[in-house]
């Protein structure tokens, strides 16, 4: 019975966690899709949502609003990084535009750290402290509201890539940039959508987890290399590949953790992304990859 | 034009020597002020390490993430073997090289058969799961409490305790790093490495074996970062994990991007740089700003990064000698300048009698 317990409760943990890389991994299967960019900011964008929610909420705005004006906010930076540094550096190379978004992260970083200071910050629950009790473990109310908006956001994306316009005209520019310009859609347009969007859904992230595991400056590279790792796993540019793949992330370091020893946990799942790389370039679910987004 | 290439060559030449005797001379400038001293050998160290990853970037076109791993591999042997085994320091430092090219080889293998994207990611990849085992290693590596009491580097009976011995032992490796790149890269290998940056595949069509020479680069790198960290290491005398993680790694990258990587020397400029920026800082920002701390230096580099790959993509060392190409062809045409109006005068002279 122990020994079960302590199974469900990895099992929840890990798909909480695999929840958020989940979230972030969207974003980055966006960017990706939509400008070719690896964007190596994409946790600081998770990192920025916590720790501005965490302040307006400090400041007595209303919960349910101050995660809206964060997720605006940090839209609005991730806006701006695009303007201001990946349209300048368009033709640049992939290494030199890699490079570039580990500048950005590092400004970001510091940033925070100039504001918010090294200590970590604890967000409330968006819904009261009380657990959960399921299957003799004891889950947080916090780990299921992670999990169903992750759902909800892949759902709502899926809507809007398949059933809007704005959302088709996205997928052209992915599926062929010269022919989506010659029907008259700006790609420059869409590439600034992208980006904030991927912002907004990374701040979204670091707003959910950052009850769970509190908000800090650096919280952020971490959550953007499992994501990283996830897309990879999932084949870059396949967005239900790149979820599967967050969440397989999410379960292996949760068992790893529970099993094996915290401490290697992060060897473990990059471990998986340099077997990943070595031996399925493709991603683990090369067949399901159709069109990207 | 031979003779021209001649020249400049000569001149090359005659600015390398300038160059060796001012660092040899730097010293005696700052009379054994020991935080300038340490400065310079830090300098030094990091040079070493972004001229190997010049030679990997700049050269090869190869973007590595994790190259603070092979800094880390190197302090370690050299740490470990040293305080530990009994071992000699100099045959520790070469034991440290050779595990990191041995390492590199067999990374290098799977990893660059990889490119772009995939290759940082796999690069940076690497660096985490080497600092995993620096952390977790305790009975070795000592884990995040880190490695105390390194002994101080032994040659020919003699311990080199002072900043000033050492400051010559770092600068007599850097000079020979630089030396040995220079050389590479004018020979077959560097003529095979730069095809490969500019198309792998017209590179490959003629005859290059694309993954040997990368291998071979990255390895070489590998050694470079080796022997800089069993220098740091032999120089600090406790080392962390924390030295060895991504977020260095990537002040690496920063330096060879601030120096620029299409010339050999750029990771020395890089590196003189990045340490001096950062000492300024710590000593400025604190005056601007009370409560900023050392860690302003993170937003200012990320900046400093952005900046001038968008502006600068060939860094100081590619303004650097554009700005000395200008110098030395405004001196030469005054010359020739010269010497035709002299040839000019001489004639009308001739004319005139």
């Amino acid at each position: 019975m122990e020994a079960w317990s302590q199974f469900v409760q990895l099992l929840f943990s890990g798909l909480t966690i695999g929840s958020i890389y989940a979230l972030v991994a969207l974003g980055f299967v966006i960017t990706y899709s939509v400008t070719g960019i690896l964007n190596l900011a994409q946790g600081d964008f998770a990192m920025l949502g916590a720790l501005l929610c965490m302040t307006f909420v400090n400041s007595g705005v209303p919960f349910a609003f101050a995660i809206g004006l964060s997720i605006m906010a940090v839209m609005a930076v991730g806006g701006l990084f695009e303007r201001l540094a990946i349209q300048p550096a368009r033709r640049s190379s992939v290494a030199v535009l890699i490079i570039i978004t580990i500048g950005v992260s590092f400004v970001f970083r510091g940033i925070a750290l100039l504001v918010w200071g090294t200590d970590p910050y604890a967000l409330r629950p968006f819904t009261g402290n009380e657990a959960l009790r399921m299957f003799g473990a004891v889950i947080q109310w916090q780990s299921v509201w992670a999990i169903a908006i992750s759902v909800v956001s892949f759902i709502a994306l899926h809507v809007f890539f398949n059933r809007t316009y704005l959302g088709k005209a996205v997928s052209a520019c992915v599926i062929n940039p010269f022919a989506a310009r010659l029907m008259g859609i700006d790609i420059r347009k869409m590439s600034l959508g992208a980006i904030a969007v991927s912002a907004g859904l990374g701040a979204l992230a670091g707003i959910v987890i950052a009850p769970i595991s509190g908000a800090s400056y650096d919280m952020g590279m971490m959550i953007g290399l499992k994501a990283f790792i996830a897309a990879v796993v999932g084949g870059l540019t396949n967005a239900p590949a790149a979820i599967a793949g967050a969440f397989l992330v999410g379960l292996l370091e949760s068992f790893a953790e529970g099993y094996l020893s915290s401490g290697y946990k992060e060897a473990i799942s990059f471990g998986l992304l340099l077997l990943v790389l070595f031996f399925m370039p493709n991603g683990l679910f090369a067949k399901m990859t159709g069109k990207r987004v | 034009m031979e003779h021209g290439q001649r020249m400049a060559d000569g001149r090359k030449r005659w600015l390398w020597l300038v160059g060796a005797a001012v660092w040899l001379g730097l010293p005696w400038l700052v009379f054994g002020n020991n935080y300038v001293l340490s400065t310079l050998i830090l300098i030094g160290l990091y040079a070493l390490v972004s001229t190997g990853m010049t030679l990997l970037m700049g050269y090869a076109g190869q973007i590595s993430l994790g190259q603070a791993a092979f800094y880390g591999i190197g302090a370690y042997a050299s740490a470990y073997l040293t305080a530990h085994a009994d071992w000699p320091s100099w045959l520790a430092l070469a034991a440290g090289a050779a595990l990191a090219a041995l390492v590199a080889l067999v990374v290098g293998i799977p990893v660059f058969r990889l490119r772009e994207h995939y290759l940082a990611l796999a690069t940076l990849g690497f660096g985490v799961i080497m600092f995993t085992f620096f952390k977790e290693w305790k009975g070795i590596t000592g884990g995040l409490n880190g490695f105390f009491g390194i002994p101080p580097i032994h040659i020919a009976g003699i311990s080199l305790q002072s900043d000033l011995q050492f400051y010559y032992l770092v600068l007599l490796f850097v000079l020979a790093g630089l030396w040995f790149a220079h050389n590479i890269v004018r020979s077959r290998v560097g003529r095979a490495l730069r095809a490969i940056h500019g198309s792998e595949v017209a590179a490959s069509s003629l005859g290059v074996n694309i993954t040997k020479y990368k291998l071979q680069i990255f390895m070489l790198s590998a050694v470079y970062a080796s022997v800089a960290g069993s220098l740091y290491a032999h120089y600090v005398t406790f080392i962390n994990p924390d030295l060895f993680g991504i977020v260095p790694s990537i002040y690496f990258l920063i330096m060879v991007v601030i120096g620029g990587s299409s010339h050999v020397w750029g990771g020395l400029v890089g590196a003189a740089v990045y340490v001096c920026l950062g000492e300024w800082l710590k000593a400025v920002v604190p005056l601007l700003i009370p409560h900023a701390g050392g860690e302003f230096e993170i937003v200012f580099f990320g900046l400093l990064l952005v900046v001038m790959l968008i502006y600068m993509p060939n860094g100081l060392s590619g303004v650097l000698s554009k700005g000395m190409k200008r110098l030395l062809e405004t001196g030469r045409r005054q010359k020739r300048e010269a010497a035709v109006d002299s040839r000019q005068a001489g004639s009308i002279g001739g004319g005139q009698g």
